[in-house]
């Protein structure tokens, strides 16, 4: 849940965002250059103090969809119990948004998954490398147009025979 | 003419003595990825009691081991991890793929999980199972032990004459950019010639 003065507060300081409400959990669609901008007021002003998440959606061929990926950046309050939902969209071919680490340090290792799984950039990473994916992998599985089934990575080993081994 | 030969002594080939001792005295090296490693450490544990079979001592280091378990999926990422370990366990080496996702990917047909790590490496043996109970295991076991008594040779032969088997072919899936909009059905597989 969240405080109706805290919600009121932000958008007093941010006109630009687009709010809207799902069994009670507030959320807010926020423009791409506001970003930085809104999660240091929500971290200094608001306390918000925990980022829980980022993570992110592809949109593609999703019905009614104007944009192509949505980054969601989930954070809490420790001490106020709030929570709060914040998306922005980006698209390509300039899948990028400015890193929250100079914010949190715990966005290093989420972002780099963004990175990983989507392909999407961090401005201002200090280490935006894949976290998961092996390092000569050249795709972001995690985006709609990547077949299922891969472009035969999986394949794509030596085979050890009997004499060899 | 018979040859007297005092009551202790017992006549064999060198290689059914060698097999006979090898077969019983197998050193598993637990490849173990995912829920089969726990039916694995079941299998070794006092119920199930691998002991019975000569082949408890579960070693961590592939330098001590001649029989390696696979139970549970690998991932691409794992695979080379995996082939390391083969390599560095010493002849002769028998390998068991426990479990339907290490013989063949199981459920997870997916970019990242190996769909069968016998594409990639010799295999001896094959459970059923998802996954496997002990039992079943154990008798992949026995079953291995009757293979390695029938085939064994002392100078290992058999695995010379087993390299000389073709791989099994990979399937190769056809690489699809962009579904069009609107369009959510996978690509078909094909089978490569």
């Amino acid at each position: 849940m969240i405080d109706r003065q805290t919600t009121a507060a932000v958008s007093s300081e941010f006109p630009s965002l687009a709010w809207s409400e799902f069994r009670g959990q507030s959320r807010a669609v926020v423009p791409r250059d506001e970003l930085l901008r809104v999660l240091k007021f929500l971290r200094d002003s608001r306390g918000f103090d925990l980022l829980v998440d980022i993570t992110c959606v592809d949109y593609l061929n999703y019905r009614g969809a104007q944009d192509r990926f949505a980054l969601v950046y989930l954070l809490s309050g420790t001490r106020t119990n709030e929570r709060i939902t914040l998306r922005v969209f980006v698209n390509e071919p300039e899948a990028s948004v400015p890193s929250a680490v100079p914010l949190w340090e715990g966005a290093n290792w989420m972002e780099r998954e963004v990175w990983d799984m989507f392909g999407i950039r961090f401005e201002g990473h200090p280490d935006l490398r894949r976290i998961l994916l092996p390092e000569e992998f050249t795709a972001h599985p995690l985006r709609k147009d990547y077949p299922l089934q891969g472009r035969g990575e999986r394949h794509n080993f030596p085979v050890l025979r009997r004499a060899e081994g | 003419m018979a040859i007297e030969v005092p009551e202790n002594v017992v006549v064999s080939r060198l290689d059914a003595l060698a097999s006979w001792c090898r077969k019983n005295s197998l050193w598993p090296m637990p490849f173990a990825t995912a829920c089969c490693g726990i039916e694995l450490m079941a299998t070794g544990a006092s119920r199930h009691d691998l002991a019975r079979f000569g082949a408890e001592v579960l070693r961590f280091s592939p330098r001590q081991c001649d029989l390696m378990i696979v139970a549970g999926r690998v991932v691409m990422k794992m695979l080379p991890v995996l082939q390391r370990i083969w390599q560095q366990m010493h002849e002769p080496k028998w390998c068991i793929s426990m479990g339907a996702c290490a013989s063949t990917g199981g459920v997870f047909d997916t970019y990242s999980v190996v769909q069968g790590i016998d594409r990639f490496l010799p295999v001896d043996m094959y459970t059923p199972g998802c996954p496997p109970r002990p039992e079943q295991l154990i008798q992949s076991i026995i079953d291995l032990q009757e293979l390695i008594q029938r085939e064994g040779t002392i100078s290992g032969r058999e695995f010379a004459a087993r390299s000389r088997q073709q791989p099994k072919r990979a399937l190769v899936e056809l690489s699809v950019v962009t579904l069009p909009r609107g369009v959510s059905r996978l690509p078909q597989r094909v089978r490569v010639e």
